[in-house]
Parts: C-alpha cells; sequence; structure tokens
C-alpha cells in the first residue's frame, strides 16, 4: 500500500515547476493575458515537445499512455503558475472525450495530432442555463441524408475560438437517453465562435453557436451512452488539480507578502489574525490534496466509486481555492488589489475554476446520490 | 500510488474481522447503565482480550510486549476496530502517549516495569500536565518536584485529569527548577497515584460525567529512578508525547457520519426525509466529503510513515481539522433534530437514547483537550508555514 506519488511522479512535479518558472512567469502570462487569441502558442509547443500534450493519450495513438494522476500533477503545476492556453481544455477534456467515447478510428483521427501538440480540441456542454443537467442540453441533432444538422447554442466554450475541433454535446431525441456526442471540426459551414469577455485573462471561453452545421454519420463518437457522466468526472479531476495548484499559489504569496510586511513595528505575519487564517487555508489544502490523488488514480484505476470522488475533489477543491485566493487578496491590503499586484490572476482564476465542469452545490449533490441518500 | 493490501496483509485483515466477530464485547459500551467499578472492570477485561490476540500496540518491540509489526498491520487493526463499532481500550492514553514515550526516552528498567503493564490494561495512568495556571501555555506549570537524597518531594496541583479517580499511575510534568527559563526547569515523572499526600477530586462536567479531575499533591514522594529523561530535560521528553497525542485525537470520523445519515434518513419533514431537504442534503455531503478527505489523509500520512518520508506541513493537520469536523458533524445531526435536540439522555422521547447531545457536548471538549484548536494554528503556521513568531 503506497497512498502517495511514485518517485517519477515528484520528477514529474519538481521539473514541472522548474520549468514554468522559467517559461511561464507572470510577466508571460500577463503578455498572454493582453492578447486577443489567449494561445501562447511557443509555450505550447514547449509543453508539447515535453509530451505533456500526449500525457493521457494511449502509447497507440502516439501518447505517453499515462495517467489522470499523472495529469493531475501537471496540472496542478500549471494553476500554481496560472498558466494560460487550451492544454488543460485540449489535453485533458478533449483528449478524454476522445479517448473514452472515440471508436478506434475517431481516436485514430485525433488522438496522434492531440499528442504531438499539432492541434487542439475542446468540449462544449453547457447551454445558456450553464447546466450540466441532461435536460438542459437541448443543441439539436436532426438527422440529414448521410448524418446529423446541428442547431444551437453552446456557452463558455474553453478556446472554440482557435480550436481544431469542439466535441459537442447534442439531443438527437427527447429524455435523457438522446444525447450525443459529435466531433465538429472547426471551419465547419455555420459554426461561429464569439469570445465572452472574462474576468479571468488566463483563459478564453466562448459562445459557440451552430447554425445548420452539418456533420457526417462518423462524426458521431461511438460510445455516447453515459459518457456525459464520464466526462463529468475527467472535467471534475482537471479542473480540481488546477485548483489545487492555484490555492498553494495565492496562500504561498500571502504567506511570503505576511513575512516582510511591516506594521505597529513587526511583520504583519506574526500576528495570529493572520497566522490562524493562514493556519486554516493550509489546513483545508492538504487534505484536499489526498481528495485529488485519489479521484485521479480512481479513474486509472477503475474504482467503483470513482464518480464520487471526483465530484468530492472537485466540491472541496474549488471552494478551497475560491476561498483561500479571496482570503489571500486580503491578506495583502490594498496592494492585492491594484492591477500591478499578480495576486488578482489567481482570483480571478479561481472564480472561472469554480463552477466550471460543476460547482461545488452541483458536486455535492452528485456525491449524495452517488451514495444512495 | 497503490492501495492494494498484500496477500498477507490480505490474511491478517480477515483474521482481525473474524475474531471481532467472534469476541464482541457485551454491553460494555453502556457507561452510565452499570456502575463505574463494572465498567472499568469490563474495559480492562476487553483490553486484556485484544491484547491476548495480538492486536494492541503491534509496533512496539517485543521483548516490552509488542510484536514489531510495520504501522501498516496497526492500522488494519485499527480499521477493523472502526468498522466493528467496538469500545476503545480503557488504557489508549497510555499506549499512545506513554508508550512511545518510554521506548524513546526511558531506561532499560523503565520500559520492562512499565510497558508490559500498559498492555495488559492491569495499570491504567492518567497525564498529569495542566494546571489551574498551566493551559494552553504549558510550559509555565508551577507544580513542584525537590530532589530530597533518592526521592523527589511533589508539592502543587494539576487539574482536567481525565480519568485520575480510576488510574493506578500518572506521567506528570513538574518543575524541578523555578530558576531557569520556563522550559528548561521541568521534568518528567512516573508517580504511584497509591502514593501518600495525593488527593483525586472528579470535577463533575457539563454532560454531567465526571471523567476529569482535580488532583492535588502534598508532600507527595517519588523514586529518583521515576525520572523519564534527564532532569530538567522533560519539556524535551514530554514533546514526543504530544505529537503521539496529536495523531490520536484525531480518528476517523466515518462511523459518526454513517450514524448521522441514518437519522436524517429516518427524520421526515412534510413526507419528505432530510436526505433530501436541499440544506442538509448539501450539508450532509459537506461533511461526507470531509470525513473522506480525513481518511485519505490518514492514509497519505500513513503512507509517509511506511515509506519513511518526511512529509512537511501536513503532518500537523490532523488534530485541527478532525476536531472541528466532529464538531461540524455533531451541529449538523443537533440541528436536523430540532426540538428533540435538547433532549437529555434517558428522555424517552429522545432519539437514539438522547445520544446526540452527549455528541455534541463530547464534540466541544476534544477541540481543546490535547491542545486548542488555536495552539494548533499557531503551530501550523509557525511551524508549518515558516512566519514569524506571536510572542
Amino acid at each position: 500500500m503506497d497512498f502517495g506519488l511514485t518517485q517519477e511522479q515528484e520528477q514529474l512535479k519538481s521539473g514541472a515547476r522548474d520549468f514554468l518558472s522559467h517559461e511561464c512567469p507572470t510577466s508571460v502570462v500577463r503578455k498572454v493575458m493582453a492578447e486577443e487569441s489567449g494561445l501562447a502558442p511557443e509555450l505550447y509547443q514547449k509543453i508539447a515537445e515535453l509530451g505533456w500534450t500526449g500525457m493521457i493519450v494511449p502509447e497507440e495513438f502516439g501518447g505517453l499512455g499515462l495517467g489522470m494522476l499523472d495529469l493531475a500533477i501537471l496540472l496542478e503545476e500549471c494553476g500554481y503558475a496560472a498558466m494560460p492556453g487550451p492544454f488543460a481544455f485540449s489535453s485533458g477534456i478533449a483528449v478524454s472525450a476522445l479517448r473514452l467515447g472515440g471508436s478506434p478510428e475517431q481516436c485514430r483521427r485525433w488522438l496522434p495530432e492531440l499528442a504531438s501538440g499539432k492541434l487542439t480540441g475542446t468540449v462544449a456542454i453547457v447551454e445558456e442555463a450553464d447546466s450540466l443537467d441532461p435536460a438542459d442540453i437541448n443543441l439539436s441533432a436532426a438527422r440529414d441524408n448521410n448524418g446529423f444538422v446541428l442547431n444551437g447554442v453552446k456557452m463558455f466554450v474553453p478556446y472554440a475560438h482557435a480550436a481544431d475541433f469542439i466535441v459537442v454535446a447534442a439531443r438527437s431525441t427527447p429524455g435523457p437517453e438522446g444525447l450525443d456526442f459529435f466531433v465538429v471540426e472547426g471551419g465547419a459551414t455555420g459554426l461561429s465562435a464569439r469570445i465572452l469577455r472574462n474576468v479571468d485573462q488566463t483563459r478564453r471561453v466562448c459562445e459557440v453557436k451552430f447554425d445548420a452545421v452539418k456533420v457526417p454519420e462518423h462524426a458521431r463518437l461511438a460510445k455516447s451512452a453515459g459518457l456525459l457522466d464520464r466526462l463529468i468526472d475527467a472535467g471534475a479531476v482537471v479542473m480540481a488539480a488546477d485548483c489545487l495548484g492555484g490555492a498553494e499559489r495565492a496562500l504561498e504569496m500571502a504567506v511570503e507578502y505576511s513575512k516582510v510586511r511591516e506594521q505597529f513595528g513587526r511583520p504583519i505575519g506574526s500576528f495570529q489574525a493572520l497566522q490562524h487564517l493562514a493556519a486554516e487555508l493550509i489546513a483545508a489544502i492538504e487534505p484536499a490534496r489526498s481528495l485529488l490523488w485519489y479521484a485521479a488514480y480512481g479513474q486509472d484505476a477503475a474504482l467503483e466509486d470513482a464518480s464520487r470522488a471526483a465530484s468530492m475533489a472537485k466540491a472541496r477543491l474549488s471552494a478551497v481555492y475560491s476561498r483561500t485566493a479571496d482570503q489571500s487578496v486580503l491578506m495583502h491590503g490594498g496592494i492585492g488589489f491594484t492591477w500591478e499586484h499578480d495576486i488578482h490572476l489567481w482570483f480571478k482564476r479561481a472564480r472561472f475554476d469554480e463552477p466550471f465542469f460543476g460547482d461545488p452545490v452541483y458536486h455535492r449533490d452528485r456525491v449524495a446520490t452517488l451514495s444512495g441518500y | 500510488m497503490d492501495l492494494n493490501l498484500t496477500a498477507e496483509e490480505e490474511a491478517f485483515r480477515n483474521r482481525v474481522r473474524d475474531w471481532l466477530a467472534h469476541n464482541r464485547p457485551l454491553a460494555l459500551h453502556q457507561r452510565g447503565v452499570v456502575d463505574g467499578k463494572t465498567w472499568v472492570q469490563r474495559a480492562k477485561d476487553w483490553q486484556r482480550r485484544l491484547y491476548e490476540a495480538g492486536y494492541l500496540a503491534l509496533s512496539w518491540p517485543k521483548e516490552y510486549g509488542g510484536q514489531a509489526l510495520d504501522p501498516m498491520r496497526q492500522a488494519i487493526v485499527s480499521e477493523e476496530l472502526m468498522r466493528a463499532n467496538v469500545p476503545g481500550v480503557i488504557g489508549s492514553n497510555a499506549i499512545s502517549m506513554l508508550g512511545p514515550t518510554l521506548i524513546t526516552w526511558g531506561t532499560e528498567e523503565h520500559k520492562r516495569r512499565y510497558l508490559p503493564k500498559i498492555l495488559t490494561g492491569e495499570e491504567i495512568w492518567c497525564q498529569g500536565y495542566s494546571e489551574p495556571g498551566a493551559g494552553s501555555d504549558l510550559a509555565s506549570l508551577r507544580t513542584r518536584a525537590e530532589l530530597a537524597g533518592d526521592e523527589f518531594v511533589v508539592n502543587g496541583q494539576k487539574v482536567w485529569t481525565s480519568g485520575a479517580h480510576i488510574a493506578d499511575w500518572m506521567f506528570a510534568l513538574v518543575r524541578t527548577n523555578p530558576d531557569a527559563p520556563k522550559h528548561k526547569g521541568i521534568s518528567y515523572l512516573l508517580i504511584d497515584m497509591k502514593s501518600p499526600g495525593i488527593t483525586v477530586r472528579p470535577l463533575v462536567q457539563m454532560n454531567g460525567e465526571a471523567d476529569f479531575c482535580e488532583v492535588f499533591f502534598d508532600n507527595v514522594r517519588v523514586p529518583r529512578a521515576n525520572l523519564v529523561g534527564e532532569l530538567n530535560e522533560g519539556w524535551k521528553v514530554a514533546n514526543t508525547t504530544m505529537v503521539h497525542e496529536r495523531n490520536w485525537l484525531g480518528a476517523s470520523p466515518k462511523r459518526l457520519f454513517d450514524k448521522i445519515v441514518e437519522r436524517a434518513s429516518q427524520q421526515r419533514r412534510g413526507g419528505v426525509a432530510l436526505t433530501q431537504h436541499p440544506l442538509y442534503r448539501q450539508r450532509l455531503a459537506d461533511i461526507q466529503i470531509d470525513v473522506e478527505a480525513m481518511r485519505l489523509h490518514a492514509l497519505r500520512l500513513l503512507s509517509n510513515a511506511i515509506h519513511k518520508r518526511p512529509g512537511g506541513v501536513e503532518n500537523m493537520v490532523a488534530k485541527l481539522v478532525g476536531t472541528e469536523l466532529n464538531h461540524r458533524m455533531a451541529l449538523t445531526a443537533m440541528d436536523m433534530l430540532g426540538d428533540y435536540a435538547a433532549m437529555a439522555r434517558g428522555e424517552p422521547s429522545a432519539y437514539d437514547r438522547g445520544v446526540w447531545s452527549a455528541t455534541w457536548m463530547g464534540s466541544i471538549a476534544r477541540m481543546f483537550g490535547g491542545g486548542t484548536s488555536e495552539i494548533q494554528k499557531n503551530v501550523i503556521a509557525e511551524r508549518g508555514l515558516g512566519m514569524p513568531r506571536s510572542r
């Protein structure tokens, strides 16, 4: 028994920390924030060369064939660095959609080029209602001669403006069984994406319109049944990992600041008001780390309670991140409210992470349901 | 990451489970139903049976009654005890706190004399740390021990001493040098509770029980041989004990959570169970997540111990989080019960024989017993996060 990281995983983590501190300092993050596309293509090229983009792509499709836990370790570091760009959404969530729902042909079509970093993909689920409930997914997929015609609008789709394909959840028939997933190519006729003005400028999210977009039969993911739930599991772990790293970084910044900022003739970190706040935050972060490890491992080992573990991790870590980021801004006082200080990058990123792929209320309810009460 | 047990560990677990299924103690937990003396005797018997079956202190050295097994075996036993819903052992404070201290600091004679009887439950111990003027600031304690020839002469008072009225021995911190800085003049003594000059006065607690006591020392003579560690080095010695105490008090809350969900599913308002009530359903799931987090956190610490990884700040949070969670669980149960929550033990209309109000009061005590939450936070901030000292 070993509930902990292997030496290789510890190396992966420290290697990623080191790499991102050099290649993705906040000066780089801010540069990408100011660009319209928000893509950071040079950084993406470098992480592709490190193999990150193929982390969970099976070896037969050109990836490293590693697990969600390995990916979660990387994503924690990306959260720590507030790394901009589509990595988590393409290499984590879109890869999962194909890996879990695609036929071998569909995987062969997309996964090798996702793994190499040549292409990026994204996943579109929620609509105007901003809900993961199947009853709230109404983008229609109507039968056509040789395929389907898609009509409707998706919201909060990460990096859809630049994605080479979008995996979209659509309704072919009424009722909970009537959900299908289609792979829509980026340049498809009738597809348009508008970048939403988002407070978290380290991410780009889009409103995506499907206006009579035609897709062939083979664009439908082979294993659509039950895919929504498994995608929620994967997305929950991906987002929870970012939350963990972000919470660590925000608290670290606040604690470091409290050691150098003096008031009343002593460092403010020597006051118990701040000490106890910081202690409460780290005491929430560390046990939540275990929830993430277990949730990621649960998907790798196909544990019976993998879905519940994913919801537990997302519910707790997204709330912990928001709270930690809030309190970390407060520990800084006025300087933390300036644009110049970096703490707001994590403060805003936490706000994006908390609801994305299910907010804590959604995931707590899912925990209850999956526990049989 | 590997959550599987080896074949031997699996077989061991099955043996423990099987043994527990056939050796459940009857009605032992009904404290207050049987008289105090009977309860103590039954509790001692239960501890002895557990020990003789090989399920206590598995990691202690063989020569002092242990089996020198790895921490994994101990963890398997602890988990099975929890699962079987059997009572804890009466000598658990000595097993988890004094034992490891003696193994680290005691003389050969101490180990041979005291450790085996700690395990069999033949000798029950109490912890003599807190005093009227020394709570969170423990190092300001004033109970005086003066060396006179081969003996210490002890004068002073301890308070909040759990189980002093049933204890045979006390492990105590006493002041042996009043002129040194406060941490440098403390020694660690083993005191026979039958010594002349000791008076024990149980205090009635808010829950009506009388478990913790005042202990008065009036010229109590203690052999010099009962000193553990060097003279005036007791603070260092005690720190071993306190580390163990913190581990001990963060015990797994899964069992309590299961009872709360069961109660919530039976509790109906407007024809709907509280598990379906939008607020309580959220609160239940919220504490369930923390219960699971603490289970996994314990696995993480155990793994660090087995694989000899030092770990960092994660080692310091279990007492704080575990006891706060326990309290939050009790409050959830109390809130669910409405007016019935305020019903005392023995009131016929109370749910579950009034156990919930007792759980609630008990949960309060755990948040300050063995170091208050505030002290835990000081330690986490200063030693775990490296924040500047506040004092």
